[in-house]
């Protein structure tokens, strides 16, 4: 009775209702630092989501930019003023306005990394782990050399081979779209396996044998009845990865074989601003160097608490 | 044993041979080799020539081995940027690198493993918790935005440290060694903090959690039990065992650090391999960054050979366990 009372509230409750009741919520509420990361996440991507339209100034206008202000500090500094909170750099740019469009080209090559790399790594993990013989091994091979050498390591060779096939004068357009394939191709293989182990054990169950019996198709039964049941632990990779992503974009675009600074990123701020630390103005490199440790902090620490909410074991 | 050996180097083997594929590759896609060799003016016919004399026109497996054949000896041909054996360059920058790397190594090392142990037995101290909670914090900081903080705090700010470079360095033969006097030691510590962060918090979370696995076993209790002093416990007992998977997950890490080396490099300007290759990376430097990429293979696939038969020797259960069954 009890039980058919809680359902029908379940069903009657609205899906609004139904996440707050929910343990993942409830562990959510618990954990203030888990919060406290959500809101700083939630403010740069929506400062960033948000910039052409909270952004004081738009950096990309070469018209509106002017020398006179140029190497402003920040506005509670000597010389600094409140058309500029966060100070300008060589060139007059507003360095607010910079890391908020700045942080729109970080977040979108990170999600579009990650997402790249978790379709890829999810096709070949399926495939592997369906069809086994050859493919499978051969993909896994792929796999193991691929994990012998750091992330990081690849992405810079796959950037760098870019770099000398495509045609130079259209690279400064491109760049972001070479450097999600390169950051998708050397995160792809943590899916892959994971996918791979979780389809070697769903493959054998019976309602996998069910569909097969009453005739589905393969490609039917493995996206319509296995994926559903393997894409779980995916998704927290993801979150994770997305950090590492970010980071890794930020890292080669301060490498100088990321973003060109016709479309900075943060990484490409944190390079040019670089330049200038020794002449005392270390605004234009801290500020954006600030910004991008407190998102891959607070992403870090949401892709943690994420794995440990959703491990039964730990319940 | 015997087996296992042979097994891992066959692995290490198929490894080298795809880097080998890749760096091979590099020269292939990227562009004509004769445009880059001739003028303009040069007639068909003696591109052609050229093309045959250099081997060209060689089939795909043919022209695969002689460049393996060619890298084994060390030769990389000429640098497109510097017009100087790949070979000679490298060698330059080796010592460089190397250098920064062990001290970084070393630094790890000797800061996480004794901060790794004592965060395991005073899990409550506040200098615990600080610990932990910089730990996070170092892990999420990018490796380059340390060392901008570290080049604004010591180097612009208290003037204390060098920024960049190798400061003087003293030439053993082909070997260039800046640990020899104290200029080269002031520019090393800085890069070497940058690269060794990351690895100091790895490994002080890794003898933490290992640590306070261990501690909870039977055995331990047990030698509490017989009244062994707490020091005997702990390090005589407790430490032996924590250290058989540091130990790998260290000397994995060697190659990690390697890698990172390019970020350190880049920020400090250290005139080693790391750098040699962001800027071949800019140029396209075809040979150098070849070069690099089978050399640097090379490392990975040997520190990840000896990490597996360290394990072996360090580890007793793997070969009784593996004999038992007929592997070994």
């Amino acid at each position: 009775m009890a039980e058919a009372a809680l359902r029908l509230r379940e069903r009657s409750a609205s899906p609004l209702r139904r996440i707050f009741d929910s343990d993942l919520w409830w562990s959510f509420k618990r954990s203030r630092v888990t919060v406290s990361a959500t809101l700083v996440a939630t403010a740069i991507i929506g400062g960033a989501v948000l910039a052409p339209w909270v952004a004081p100034h738009d950096p990309f206008d070469p018209g509106s930019l002017s020398l006179l202000d140029a190497s402003n500090p920040p506005a509670w500094l000597d010389g600094g003023s409140w058309s500029y909170p966060l100070g300008t750099d060589n060139q007059g740019r507003d360095i607010l306005s910079a890391i908020l469009y700045g942080s729109r080209l970080s977040l979108m090559v990170g999600f579009s990394a990650v997402f790249l790399a978790m379709l890829l790594g999810v096709t070949l993990g399926l495939i592997a782990g369906w069809n086994g013989g050859l493919v499978e091994a051969i993909i896994m091979r792929v796999a193991d050399v691929k994990l012998s050498f750091p992330a990081i390591l690849i992405a810079l060779l796959i950037d760098g081979l870019a770099r000398g096939v495509l045609p130079r004068d259209a690279q400064s357009e491109i760049a972001p779209y070479v450097l999600i394939v390169a950051i998708a191709l050397s995160f792809w293989v943590q899916y892959a396996r994971t996918v791979r182990a979780s389809t070697l054990v769903e493959r054998d169950k019976e309602y996998i044998l069910a569909a097969r019996i009453i005739g589905v198709r393969p490609v039917k039964i493995v996206l319509g009845h296995l994926l559903p049941n393997v894409i779980g632990p995916v998704l927290v990779i993801a979150t994770i990865n997305l950090a590492l992503a970010i980071l890794t974009e930020a890292t080669l675009s301060f490498l100088g074989v990321g973003l060109p600074p016709t479309q900075p990123s943060l990484g490409t701020l944190i390079r040019n601003g670089n330049d200038y630390l020794f002449s005392g103005d270390w605004w234009i490199s801290i500020f954006p160097g600030m910004v991008l440790a407190a998102l891959i902090l607070s992403v870090n620490l949401l892709g943690d608490w994420l794995r440990d909410a959703l491990n039964p074991k730990l319940r | 044993m015997l087996a296992f050996v042979l097994q891992r180097l066959y692995q290490a083997v198929l490894v080298m041979l795809a880097v080998g594929f890749i760096a091979f590759a590099l020269f292939n896609f990227v562009g004509d080799p004769i445009n880059g060799m001739v003028g303009v003016d040069t007639s068909l016919a003696d591109r052609e020539r050229l093309r045959q004399e250099l081997g060209l026109n060689d089939s795909f497996v043919v022209q695969f081995a002689r460049f393996i054949g060619h890298a084994i000896r060390g030769d990389f041909g000429l640098s497109y940027q510097e017009a100087r054996p790949v070979s000679q360059i490298i060698l330059e920058k080796l010592p460089a690198t190397l250098e920064l790397s062990s001290v970084a190594a070393g630094l790890a090392l000797l800061l996480g493993v004794p901060m790794g142990i004592f965060t395991a037995l005073y899990r409550r101290s506040w200098l615990s918790q600080l610990l932990l909670a910089v730990s996070l914090i170092g892990v999420s900081l990018p490796t380059f935005l340390i060392g901008i903080l570290l080049i604004l705090v010591f180097a612009v700010v208290l003037g204390w440290l060098p920024s960049f470079g190798r400061g003087s360095v003293v030439h053993f033969g082909w070997w260039s060694s800046g640990l020899v006097t104290l200029d080269g030691w002031r520019a090393i510590i800085l890069p070497a903090v940058t690269l060794a962060l990351f690895q100091t918090t790895l490994i002080m979370r890794l003898v933490r959690a290992e640590m306070i696995e261990v501690l909870r076993t039977d055995y331990i209790k047990f030698a509490r039990a017989r009244g062994l002093s707490s020091r005997a416990v702990n390090f005589g007992h407790a430490l032996k065992n924590t250290l058989i998977p540091v130990i790998t997950i260290a000397g994995l890490q060697l190659g990690s650090i390697i890698a990172f080396a390019i970020i350190t490099e880049t920020v400090f300007q250290w005139p080693g391999m790391g750098l040699m290759f962001i800027q071949a990376v800019g140029f396209v430097d075809i040979p150098v960054m070849a070069a690099y990429l089978v050399l640097v293979g090379f490392f990975f696939v040997v520190i990840n050979f000896v990490v597996d038969l360290l394990y072996f020797v360090l580890d007793p259960r793997l070969s009784v366990g593996r004999e038992r069954v007929g592997i070994g």
